[in-house]
């Protein structure tokens, strides 16, 4: 019962940060139906500048946290406006090449500024305490409780705010917003910014407790894809509760059936979908 | 682009006796054995073009067709069963898998293609890893034979121990593939591969069944690439996970988009011109990576056709211009 509780747990955390980064993911799938294949690479990179801010000029956890989101949320507008801007107006096969090579360029540009090695940074909160049997760290409780802070900031946002409307607006009828008026370029812009800047908020809380390595995230990139697909493109519940569901599945097959092959499942829940259902779960028909 | 003009097939020509001559003026055995390898990466990256370039489906799950014929051959070789049986039935294994996950994922599209089949290469490339009683765990296996000698009547026997004999049965095999490739693809049913392409809903509604088309045309690019990969095991005595990665769909990528996306030459060109360059480039080191990313980018945005399509190109500008410039010597010309 308690290795249960206690894969619950790790479930629990793993599915919120797969819930962070999958939301940043479906928003910019939404909005400009691009598959982003270097999202999970904007994770890798957040948590490189929050070793480069936090640990190296040494701002500390927090305040290198803030100033690595913001940097992330400038490299994802920069992102947006060299590589797929151009390509709008191309075949979408384009854009998916233009996603590859920007994922080759993230992870060997870590490669060549921060090395192969495997780069730890300090546990600011390795205090552990223990409920119900189940041992967990404060960080780790971070996590969970950081990810959900920021699901129900982002919902806010998406709901209350104008440019939280526009995005949703474009993402429902590109030529629609267009013609109310809304810039739609400055929303690309602004969606990407965002969405690097939660992959950063993820690697932040989680990248204290793992260690950061360039190719991390090849992985995760592809686990929230298998979320967004799950969960409907562009749909933000969906990519909460695929998270979730993923973490929790990860954690319970990998406790219990097989560590090696923990990935295996994920990817292959996601060919099984697709092969009854070739447009996600809750997928709308292709336009 | 059914006759080619003169000057192109004397290209062709110089191009095709500088590869046959090759071990006479590439003596270094390191240079030689990149060149071996390109010829290869050439024969994959040409399936995959196949697949991307003239159907217009991103499959990234190429690497790990690749790494089913290097590990089937690997695995009969040491069960004792001879290469020139060994290598066919394991492309056939490529294309019979590639079937079974062509036949559910080619319901998909677009990004949902790209993603299922990247999903697909990223499994096989852990169980590959995993799976130590059939492919050794990440160590690999080692110690495969080489193919055996082919009696030839009245002059001997052809012999593949030496990386010459290697070459020349990769460089055989190319040309095959190119050729088959020419055939498949300016074919009417061909010309179907570049309809679907370029208007599915459109090819649809003319009488193309474009599910069986994208299915033939993945199954193929498959079956070319586990050839490559059966190849890949036999000259290098040895397979590792990382001939099944998805890192190697990746270079096949930048091969085929750096040469030229759905032109036949193009991947040939790139699985060439690329592996050389990084050669020169060693001294960059890490940074080499980096170069290409930028450059995958620079070029789909800029150069969509790639090297080859913008020679093209050139080509046609000058060919208009001289016919501007010269009216009537246009019909002397060619």
């Amino acid at each position: 019962m308690d290795l249960f509780l206690q894969q619950v747990f790790n479930g629990i955390m793993f599915g919120s940060t797969y819930a962070i980064v999958a939301l940043g993911l479906t928003l910019v799938m939404g909005i400009l139906n691009i598959p982003n294949f270097a999202h999970g690479h904007l994770y890798m990179l957040g948590g490189y500048l929050l070793f480069f801010f936090a640990s190296t000029i040494g701002l500390g956890y927090w305040l290198g946290m803030i100033v690595s989101v913001a940097a992330m949320g400038v490299v994802g507008v920069i992102m947006e406006r060299i590589v797929y801007r151009p390509l709008n107006d191309q075949p979408h096969i384009n854009a998916f090449i233009a996603a590859v090579g920007s994922l080759l360029f993230l992870e060997s540009f870590a490669l060549v500024v921060w090395g192969s090695q495997g780069l730890r940074i300090p546990n600011p909160h390795p205090q552990i305490i223990e409920i119900m049997g189940i041992t967990m760290s404060i960080q780790r409780l971070l996590v969970i409780f950081g990810a959900i802070a920021l699901i129900l900031g982002l919902h806010l946002f998406m709901k209350k705010t104008i440019l939280g409307i526009t995005i949703e607006a474009v993402a429902q009828n590109r030529e629609g917003a267009m013609l109310t008026g809304i810039n739609v370029n400055r929303v690309s812009s602004m969606t990407f910014a965002i969405s690097a800047g939660t992959a950063a908020v993820a690697a932040s809380l989680l990248t204290p407790i793992f260690m950061l390595s360039p190719s991390m995230g090849a992985i995760l990139g592809m686990k929230a894809f298998v979320i967004v697909i799950l969960g409907g493109m562009g749909s933000i519940p969906g990519a909460i509760f695929g998270g979730f569901l993923l973490g929790l599945i990860e954690a319970l097959g990998g406790g219990y059936i097989s560590a090696a092959y923990k990935d295996v499942f994920a990817f292959g829940a996601l060919i099984l979908i697709l092969s009854i259902k070739p447009t996600g779960l809750f997928g709308q028909k292709e336009v | 682009m059914f006759t080619k003009p003169i000057h192109t097939k004397l290209l062709y020509l110089a191009i095709l006796a500088a590869a046959l001559l090759l071990p006479w003026y590439v003596p270094d055995a390191y240079i030689f054995q990149i060149v071996t390898m390109s010829v290869l990466y050439a024969i994959a990256a040409s399936g995959m073009n196949l697949i991307l370039g003239f159907t217009g489906q991103v499959t990234l799950a190429h690497g790990a067709f690749f790494g089913m014929g290097a590990y089937g051959v690997a695995i009969m070789t040491k069960a004792g069963i001879v290469f020139w049986l060994a290598l066919p039935v394991s492309a056939l294994i490529a294309a019979f898998i590639g079937l079974l996950i062509g036949l559910p994922t080619l319901r998909t599209r677009g990004a949902y293609f790209a993603i299922v089949t990247l999903c697909f290469g990223v499994i096989v490339w852990i169980v590959s890893g995993n799976w130590i009683e059939l492919t050794g765990g990440h160590n690999g296996i080692f110690g495969i034979p080489r193919p055996s000698p082919i009696p030839v009547p009245f002059f001997g026997q052809i012999e593949f121990f030496t990386q010459t004999g290697m070459y020349y049965l990769a460089l055989a095999v190319l040309l095959l593939v190119l050729f088959a490739l020419y055939r498949l693809v300016y074919s009417v049913f061909g010309l179907t591969f570049m309809a679907v392409r370029n208007n599915e809903p459109l090819a649809d509604s003319v009488g193309i069944n474009t599910y069986a088309t994208k299915l033939v045309s993945f199954v193929a690019g498959c079956f070319i690439a586990g050839l490559a990969g059966g190849m890949y095991a036999a000259m290098m005595g040895a397979v590792s996970p990382s001939a099944a990665g998805y890192m190697l769909t990746f270079n096949f990528l930048i091969f085929v988009i750096l040469g030229g996306m759905a032109t036949l030459p193009g991947p040939v060109v790139g699985a060439f011109a690329i592996p050389v360059l990084m050669e020169f480039m060693q001294f960059l080191d890490d940074y080499r990576m980096l170069i290409f990313g930028a450059l995958l980018i620079m070029v789909i945005i800029y150069f969509p056709m790639g090297l080859v399509g913008g020679l093209r190109r050139l080509n046609q500008k000058v060919a208009a211009w001289r016919q501007q410039k010269f009216p009537e010597s246009d019909h002397a010309s060619r």
